[in-house]
């Protein structure tokens, strides 16, 4: 038996991590490191219906034990990610689910990306991402307004071939009540969180240092953050969680899990080391005796009944 | 492209900011093409963006490679602590260096570089003069006591300083230099690096040159090609982003908008 196997709605995974969305891009180029077989599955980047060319350099800045981004959902657009992004995957690794992340300026585009991208023979699953803290519309603002949540999603959840997952934000008062409010529309799931908003002022110019000016917080430095809110969201729902923020290692993964969740997406970490993901799944097995863990369906199990 | 743990051969200072690091592995039999750079991870977990650092030199007989960088920040400052022996986790080498096949033996090339630009320059000097390729370097800094590798870049070519205050070599900037001793020069090959008034100074000087390339520095996240971070907007159109990391550093003049 497969001990690290877990399986969500649309997704029987081999092991519970995958590459967070905007990390990773389409994976062209990390699988010049490694076999991305090796991975559970991967979020693919953000698409958009229209192209779109992203936001002013400089777009990324270190902090401590962290980073801020702002790339501002760069993409080709959802046609040439179902022509060209999605067939190459598809071609090299046509067991790989993949996890197809929508954006959008209005619940229009959303639903029409959503409404073709289900259709992509390796997309199994879709994350709406309506809590980009980095585009002047749509992102956010879907996903701090529950009756805005509530509405996108279960328009897209009316068009989506495949279960629909959303994507909370940490930038909100009281993260339950977008998740409530996601779940009454009928999304198959959660994950959680996008990156927190901050900002880093350059001391010889005086400006912010992003082009944006504000970016999104990543890294263990808010892995913490992460750990709780996916707990609060895990007390209030049944929903599975695909849970992420700051993961570095198979402990940090196990954390989540502890949390709540029942996947593991990997962001910051593939900068830091391009073969992140598959040194976590490499170490996981031993960890996981170290902390008497059987197997992830039984510690996911507990935890549902018991919601630490 | 490789991730492997370099073993620092030595360090040693050049000027106030300025080291000199030499490191040893499988990456430097790779032959790597000169304008391409390695990402290093600053040993210190607190540091999770690696840096980018074009490769100054590569000796593939000693599986040695050099780097030479600047202290910018605590990142670079914390680098510059390390000593022999010391393993770095470097990828590379990554992006798309310098196109020098078309130059024939006996040809001339113009390299033109600034500050903590002129790295990817020495090695590429080396690898033209290799070639059996005339080069004639143009190199400026802010003010003589930041001049290094002077010695070296002098036993490849000539070598023309310009510094802002006039400390040493032609007073002023490196565009002023061109303008007073290059106007009327011909060169089979045009190659610079150095800060933003520099590439710009060179990007319309050299426009219509056909044979004239910039590389360009940028923040990176990935190092790679996939985080979309180190973008710069075609110079024809400027909806169309090319990444310095992987479509770059270098590019023709005339292609992106610096």
């Amino acid at each position: 038996m497969n001990r690290l196997a877990v399986t969500l709605p649309g997704l029987k995974l081999k092991n519970p991590i995958m590459p967070a969305s905007g990390c990773f891009g389409f994976g062209q180029h990390y699988a010049e490191f490694y076999d991305l077989n090796r991975l559970g599955a991967i979020i693919v980047k953000a698409a958009t219906l229209k192209p779109r060319i992203g936001n002013p350099t400089p777009r990324v800045a270190e902090t401590t034990s962290g980073m801020l981004n702002a790339i501002g959902l760069q993409n080709p657009g959802v046609t040439a990610i179902m022509t060209e992004k999605l067939p190459w995957l598809a071609e090299h690794y046509p067991d790989l689910p993949v996890i197809a992340n929508v954006a959008g300026s209005t619940e229009s585009d959303y639903v029409e990306v959503c409404r073709q991208i289900s259709t992509a023979v390796n997309v199994h699953a879709i994350e709406l991402n309506i809590s980009c803290p980095n585009v002047a519309h749509g992102g956010l603002e879907f996903g701090t307004d529950p009756q805005s949540a509530y509405a996108l999603t279960k328009a897209c959840k009316a068009v989506s071939q495949v279960p629909v997952y959303v994507k909370l934000s940490p930038n909100v008062t009281d993260i339950r009540v977008i998740a409530r409010a996601v779940e009454a529309a009928g999304a198959d799931g959660f994950t959680l969180i996008n990156t927190l908003v901050g900002m880093q002022i350059d001391l010889k110019t005086r400006q912010p240092l992003l082009g944006n000016r504000t970016g999104g917080l990543s890294g263990p430095a808010i892995k913490p953050v992460a750990v709780r809110l996916i707990n609060q969201v895990h007390q209030i729902s049944q929903l599975p969680i695909i849970g992420m923020g700051g993961v570095m290692t198979a402990e940090d993964t196990l954390e989540l899990m502890m949390a709540g969740a029942s996947a593991v997406a990997v962001g910051t970490a593939n900068f830091d080391n391009p073969q992140a993901c598959p040194d976590i799944i490499n170490a996981l097995p031993s960890v996981m005796d170290h902390y008497h863990i059987a197997d992830l369906p039984s510690l996911i199990n507990e935890m549902a009944v018991t919601a630490v | 492209m490789l991730q492997e743990n370099l073993t620092v051969v030595s360090q040693r200072q050049l000027t106030a900011d300025v080291f000199e690091l030499t490191l040893q592995g499988k990456m430097a039999t790779t032959d790597p093409v000169a304008g391409q750079f390695v990402d290093v991870k600053i040993p210190d977990s607190s540091h999770l963006l690696r840096r980018p650092f074009g490769i100054a030199q590569v000796d593939a007989a000693k599986s040695q490679l050099r780097l030479l960088y600047r202290t910018v920040g605590q990142g670079t400052a914390a680098l510059s602590q390390v000593t022999a022996g010391t393993r770095l986790d470097t990828i590379g080498p990554l992006g798309h260096g310098f196109p020098t096949d078309f130059l024939q033996a006996g040809q001339h090339a113009l390299i033109i570089g600034g500050g903590t630009g002129i790295p990817p320059l020495y090695a590429l000097s080396r690898q033209l003069v290799a070639q059996g390729v005339e080069v004639t370097h143009a190199i400026g800094f802010g003010r003589q006591q930041q001049i290094f590798y002077e010695q070296e870049f002098r036993e490849l070519g000539a070598v023309h300083y310009a510094t802002d205050d006039g400390s040493y070599g032609f007073h002023g900037h490196i565009g002023l230099l061109l303008d007073a001793q290059f106007a009327d020069a011909e060169f089979d090959a045009v190659y610079a690096c150095g800060p933003r008034g520099l590439l710009m100074a060179v990007n319309n000087r050299y426009r219509e040159h056909p044979h004239a390339y910039v590389s360009l520095e940028s923040r990176m996240a990935c190092g790679v090609g996939e985080c979309y971070a180190c973008v710069v907007p075609a110079q024809a159109d400027p909806t169309k982003m090319y990444k310095v990391c992987d479509d770059g550093p270098v590019f023709a003049t005339g292609e992106v908008a610096i």
